[in-house]
Order: C-alpha cells, then structure tokens, then sequence
C-alpha cells in the first residue's frame, strides 16, 4: 500500500484531471437515469406522448416496441405465451444489453442506482462497517427462487416487489406507498450491508449480468503499468472484485475487464489519476504489460487488497 | 504440492456449507414472496379490469404492468393501482365503474396496445367484452323498484334492451300501478359501468358491476330446466315393460295380460273375479 492511499478517494484525479474530467461518467450517468426518467415524464407532465409506459414495456413514437425481458421470463415461466409485441420487445432489448453490457441497464437506466449510490455515499461518510456481506452467488440464487415463486403462483413474480418498477412506474403512474420498497432499499444498503442491494441481491442486476456476460464493450486496464496503488478505483467501483484480476494481471492476463459483474459505470475511468482505464471494446488486444517489475512480491498482497 | 491438496476437502466443505445456507435463505425468502404474492393476489370486488382481460390468474402471468392500456384509453377509464391505496396487485390496470365507466370504444384502443396479450386480441367487437355484470343491488332503495320512473341505468346502458330490460310488475303498495323493474342480463352486459356511473342515488349506486366470478351463480350440472327448449327432463324415453293386472303379466300371446274371455262380465253378475292370480294362492282373489 502506497501513501496515496491514504489520501481521500479522487483527491489526486481532481487535482491532476480537474473535478469535471475526474467525474465527467459519475456526471454522464446520472444525465442517462434521468433521461430515460423523463421521457417517460414527457407524457404525463407536458402531453407529449413519445414514450408511452415504463421499463417494463413501452412504445416509442408509437412504432418501437420494448420490453424487459426478465419480466418476458417470468410470464413465460408462470404459463403466458406473451403476444408478439411483447416478445419483440423483448428481444430488442436483450440483444441491446447482450452488446453494450448487461448490467449497462444497472449504471446507466435503473432509478434505484441513485439510491444505493446515495446509500453508499452516506455510507462511507459515516464511516460505517461494511455489514452483512452475502456471498457473491447470492444473486444467482436469488434470481432462481424468483422463477421458482414464478412458476409456482403462476405470477410474475417479481413485479410484486420489484423496487426498480415501483419507482420507475411510480414516478409516471402515481406512486402510492411503493417509495416504502425504495427506503428499505436505502436503509438495506446503508445500514445492513454495504453495496448489497445492486452488489449482491437484485437478481434483475444478476439476469442483466449473465445476458451480458459476452457483451462487446468493456473496460480495459491496458496501462495497468502507470498504477500507482492509489486504490481510488476499488474505492469507488461497485463490483470492486472485476478490477482485480485486468489491474493487477500479468503480461500475459487481459487487461480487459471481463466480469459479467461490471456494470459499465466509467467510474474507475473518472477516478483514476494516471488513466490506466479507458473503454473499449473485447476484441481489443493492444498490448498492456503487466507490472512485471513488482510482480514477484506485490502480487499476493495486491489479492488481499482486492 | 501438499498444502492445496489439503485445502481441497475444506474448500468442497466451505463450498457446500456456503451453498447450503444461500440455498436454505433463499427458499426463506420464496416462501416470503410467494406468501406475499398471494396475499396481494386478491382482487377486490369495485376494481374491474379492462376488456378483455384474461382470467385473473392467467392475467398476473401476462400483463407486465406497462400502463400502455392506460394511456391509449381516451377516457381515462383505466389507471394503474398504486400500492396500498387501491386493491389490485401493485401496478396492475383496473377501472372504478362509479368514478368512470368504460365508454366501450368501438376499437377497443386498451386491447389494441396492450402488448402481451394480458388483454385477450381475439376481443374485436367491445359487445363481446366481459368485465363483470352489472347487479341491481339494493332494490330498497332504487328508485323505479320503489314505484318511480327514474330508468336512468336503463336508458345510458350502450346496450340498452339486451343488457338491462324494465320488467313490468303490480305495485302491491298502491295496489294499482305498475313497477318497472330494472332487470341485468348477465350474457349481454359487457360490465362497462355506465349504470353503475349514472344511479341517481347519491353516494352509492343502487346498480353496480361486480366480478362474474362474485356476481354469478351456476346451477349444478343435473339440474334440468324442463321448460326450457332443447332441454328434456330426461336424456331419451324409456321404454319399460308393461305390468298390469291380469292372468299372466309375462304372457306374450296377451301383452296386455289380459285373455280376452278373462274380461269380467260388464253386468258385474255373479260378482267381480279378477283374472288376476297372485302367486301360490290358488287363484282366489281377495
Ligand atoms: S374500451 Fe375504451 S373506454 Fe373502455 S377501457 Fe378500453 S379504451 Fe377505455
Ligand atoms: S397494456 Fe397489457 S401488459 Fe400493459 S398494463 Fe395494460 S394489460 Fe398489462
Ligand atoms: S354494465 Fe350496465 S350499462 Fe354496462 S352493459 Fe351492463 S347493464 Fe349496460
Ligand atoms: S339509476 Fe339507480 S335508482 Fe334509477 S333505476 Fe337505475 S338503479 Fe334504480
């Protein structure tokens, strides 16, 4: 561990990049959440109806169809054979994430990432430990007993207490008492475990994972050689165990971020001062030499860092 | 090359002891769901869905909750239920026929955009739509079971004389006028709601659309309406054998037991004997 560590997360990349470069995909991303807010809010609040419906399943210019296909899933498992409409949504939106990164729908879209950023935020402010801490298959687990309950109530399931579609659809619909599953979630990631709601539990972030686990943009660590151990971008990043083995691999390891767990955000890029991270896609084979200098020792610890 | 050796078992160990609890807290939290998607299941009685949708349990398996029904009704008939204020399953489409009634679009835009087919697309003609039944609920307070002319749920039904009919009936109050009594019937209403809308009575409607599933009952299968056409009592006629007094009633050279010299005399000289023989009495009638 370096000094820099010690040094407050983002303190050298405001300082060498200025605030705006050193947030400038924090910044872009909560443009996109609340773009995909409002032109749903367009509608109702100024009578332009572009975008009719929600995340759920919308029309755009009364043309294209979209629909999430995790909630297509669970219709098909609880015995619906969805119409056409539907299904063409859906595939239109499963191809799209399956190509830009699933979890591309967890960073950029979903309205519960401002509240389990601002948990975490708050979080960290207070300084608090890292609580409950569910192992990293819990969401896979959670994501089966959802078709399961699926397919046993002949229900989709989910829907039921799906904290994204209760705000989402709240905000556009008329919320009634849902913002109480956005406050458990607020509450859940600040005070019982850290990250956990996105990082562990919501299994519509473990199926956008999986349906991009071969997704063609990614991250890439490819001058891994200029980090200086600042450990600003595990600070920052959500899925904190995707950067370690592109940061900290060998000559011979990718450089590119692989894990379906990344969720695109950027915020390794903003963060880091020396620029190690940038986004491309994964095809790219630019060489990017490991730190071949420290290898032989700093490796083991590098793993305990992570 | 020994020390991962040993790790393995505690790994395969770790594994399923991390396993088995992520399993068993998962099957926790099923059962949490599924108790609460049950319990959120219920659809009350005033929420009716749009035309054309599927049977409840089918329709929590099909609609997605989208709203795009919502917003392509012109009348703003339908919204989506908002957790905890009204009945439906969160974010499901339903309408309150005393706060708006369905105006049966005659192209059904609800059915159209609906992408799932949560609202059935074989529904093409809104007279076929099926959302409930409209039930004269308080006949001591409607108006023209009372003895009055109001005919106001009568008169807005879109579905006038087939839907709703006023049957004629004695007023035994006065003892000489005539009651019109609205009557409901459940093939052709659509359970739009416009009775139910217009009801004069202030507050609640004398008239209102109810489920199907709550509003009708069904007669058991055996149950025979002999009145009705096409409806016979019995399946087919039943053809058994006659038995009638006489000497023989198997006797097939006189069918109808009688011989015709066994025919009493008429002027009842004599005496009546029966032909009649019972069995091991030698003949001799009572
Ligand atoms: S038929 Fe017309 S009025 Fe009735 S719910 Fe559908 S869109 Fe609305
Ligand atoms: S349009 Fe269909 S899927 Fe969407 S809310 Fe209405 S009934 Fe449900
Ligand atoms: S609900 Fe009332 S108005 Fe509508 S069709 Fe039935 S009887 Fe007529
Ligand atoms: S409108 Fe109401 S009061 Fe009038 S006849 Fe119909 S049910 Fe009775």
């Amino acid at each position: 561990m370096s000094d820099k560590t010690k040094l407050p997360v983002g303190y050298e990349a405001i300082r060498d990049k200025g605030w705006l470069n050193a947030h400038k995909f924090l910044l872009l991303r909560r443009a996109s959440q609340l773009f995909f807010l409002a032109l749903f809010l367009l509608g109702p609040w100024f009578g332009i109806w572009w975008f009719k419906g929600n995340l759920s399943g919308s029309l755009t210019f009364n043309f294209l169809p979209l629909t999430d296909p995790f909630i297509t899933l669970q219709g098909m498992v609880a015995g619906h054979w969805p119409a056409l409409t539907a299904l063409i949504g859906a595939l239109i939106v499963g191809v799209a994430y399956a190509v830009i990164g699933g979890r591309v729908y967890c960073s950029w879209v979903c309205p519960i990432n401002p509240v389990t950023d601002g948990a975490h935020w708050l979080h960290d402010k207070l300084g608090m430990t890292k609580g409950w801490q569910p192992k990293k298959e819990t969401r896979y687990y959670v994501l089966g007993m959802v078709l399961i309950v699926s397919m046993l109530t002949g229900t989709i399931a989910w829907e039921f207490v799906n904290p994204i579609s209760m705000v989402h659809r709240g905000l556009i619909f008329g919320v009634g008492f849902a913002w109480a599953f956005v406050l458990a979630v607020f509450l859940f990631d600040f005070a019982v475990s850290r990250r956990g709601w996105c990082g562990h539990l919501c299994p519509v972030g473990a199926f956008y994972g999986l349906l991009g686990t071969g997704s063609v943009l990614r991250v890439t660590a490819n001058k891994r050689e200029a980090c200086d151990d600042c450990m600003d971008c595990f600070a920052v990043c959500p899925e904190m165990h995707v950067i370690t083995p592109a940061l900290r691999g060998s000559d011979d390891d990718t450089p590119l971020i692989l894990s379906p767990d990344c969720t695109n955000c950027g915020r390794c890029i903003d963060v880091c001062s020396v620029d190690v991270f940038e986004f491309t896609h994964r095809f790219d084979d630019t060489p990017a030499p490991g730190r071949v200098r420290q290898k032989s020792t700093p490796a083991p610890k590098a793993d305990k860092a992570a | 090359m020994s020390a991962p050796k040993s790790k393995k078992p505690m790994d395969r160990r770790r594994f399923l002891k991390d396993a088995s609890r992520g399993v068993a807290g998962c099957a926790l939290a099923g059962m949490g769901l599924t108790q609460f998607v049950s319990d959120a299941r219920a659809l009350p009685a005033q929420a009716i869905r749009p035309p054309g949708a599927l049977e409840e349990s089918d329709f929590l398996a099909a609609c997605i909750r989208c709203g795009l029904c919502v917003r392509d009704c012109p009348y703003d008939t339908l919204s989506l239920a908002e957790l905890g204020l009204d009945g439906p399953a969160t974010g499901t489409p339903f309408f309150t026929a005393r706060d708006v009634p369905c105006e049966m679009c005659e192209d059904i835009p609800c059915v159209v955009a609906c992408p799932t087919g949560a609202l059935d697309h074989n529904l093409t003609n809104i007279d076929d739509a099926d959302m409930g039944v409209a039930v004269l609920i308080d006949e001591e307070a409607c108006l023209n079971a009372l003895g009055l002319r109001c005919d106001v749920c009568y008169r807005v039904c879109p579905v006038i004389d087939d839907a709703i009919t006023l049957e004629l009936r004695t007023n035994e109050r006065s003892g000489a006028h005539a009651i019109f009594m609205p009557v409901v019937h459940s093939d052709a209403c659509t359970g739009c709601g416009k009775c139910e809308k217009s009801c004069v009575l202030p507050d609640e409607s004398a008239i209102k659309v109810l489920p199907k599933r709550i509003a009708q009952a069904h007669s058991a299968d055996h149950y025979k309406l002999g009145w009705e056409e096409n409806n016979p009592l019995v399946d087919e006629l039943i053809d058994l054998p006659d038995r009638l007094p006489g000497s023989g009633t198997d006797n097939l050279a006189a069918p109808g037991g009688f011989l015709p010299g066994d025919l009493p005399d008429p002027s009842m000289e004599g005496g009546f004997t029966s032909g009649f023989k019972l069995p091991g009495t030698g003949g001799a009638g009572q």
